[in-house]
């Protein structure tokens, strides 16, 4: 068994427990732990599988960002009284059921020789100078530059929406009203008085 | 050697996983979103494997564009979570039937 092959195994057995774990954790707080060690192993398999860019990308973007929103939005929430409410008993059986048939489906296709045949899968060799990024970085600003900016707009209108979904307007709190500022006249908010000039004393 | 097959029954385990997850949190909205995130995570791995065997480095792109697209879904997912619970201090999925659907 090569160093690889145990790397892999260990990689994956961390994977598949942690999966495990975020699934039957019954605290929510405990289950994103377990999902940002599933996503950290699993960054260590794309490592393995020489993405190292990706790899970074998921524990930059995954577990320092979406996994952090996670975790405040259940210290946000107050759901302790939902942490200890317990689960549809009634649907194990049918969720294992579900399950276990999907895997054993997906298991058996992989089984044909197809995906056994080591020619037409084969891991080539990288030059020693060969950078990943490097190589992402030049597919992606030619041949999909459209792509990567439409996905930057995604960003963008999620980012929009939300902060338009979560924007509280309580009624008790001064503020402006930008509409009516704008669509103000000059006419309602200066007053021209004619007066005398004072004489000296 | 690690073989392609290694990597495609490793990611097929886990969308199972995280299939049956969505399954028994049925009370908790935010669990079934990690779950969704999981499901993800899976298919990447598959993306990834691929590239990799095949030599491709298309299967990257589209890992990213993906990371995007969840990244920008687990964002408005929440914000809809928090807009829930703000309604019906509760986030139990089988609450939410006004609909009737």
């Amino acid at each position: 068994m090569s160093f690889e092959l145990i790397l892999f195994y260990l990689f994956a057995g961390v994977t598949l427990a942690a999966a495990v774990g975020v699934v039957t954790v019954r605290n929510s707080v405990y289950a994103v732990l377990c999902l940002i060690l599933a996503f950290f192993s699993s960054a260590a398999l794309w490592i393995l599988l020489q993405a190292e860019f990706l790899g970074i990308v998921l524990v930059l973007v995954y577990v320092g960002a979406v996994m952090v929103l996670f975790l405040f939005v259940i210290m946000m929430l107050d759901i302790s009284r939902e942490m200890l409410v317990e689960r549809f008993v009634r649907y194990v059986p049918f969720a294992l059921v579900v399950a276990v048939t999907i895997a054993v489906e997906m298991i058996l296709v992989l089984q044909r020789g197809h995906f056994s045949n080591t020619a037409l899968y084969e891991q080539k060799p990288l030059p020693d100078n060969y950078s990943n990024t490097e190589a992402l970085g030049e597919l992606l600003y030619t041949h999909y530059l459209y792509p990567f900016e439409i996905a930057a707009v995604i960003l963008l209108v999620a980012m929009v929406a939300a902060i338009v979904l979560t924007l509280r307007h309580p009624d008790d709190v001064k503020k402006q009203q930008v509409s009516q500022q704008v669509r103000t006249q000059a006419s309602q908010q200066v007053r021209l008085v004619k007066m005398k000039s004072e004489e000296r004393p | 050697m690690i073989s392609l097959k290694h990597y495609l029954v490793l990611a097929a385990l886990l969308f199972a996983i995280s299939l049956a997850g969505l399954f028994l949190n049925r009370k908790n909205m935010l669990i079934m979103l990690m779950c969704i995130e999981l499901m993800l995570l899976a298919v990447n791995l598959n993306f990834i494997a691929f590239s990799s065997y095949l030599n491709d480095l298309a299967g990257q792109v589209f890992v990213f564009f993906i990371l995007t697209v969840a990244a920008a879904e687990a964002a408005i997912g929440l914000a809809i979570l928090v807009l829930v619970f703000r309604r019906r201090q509760s986030i139990n999925v089988a609450e939410l039937d006004e609909l009737k659907g």
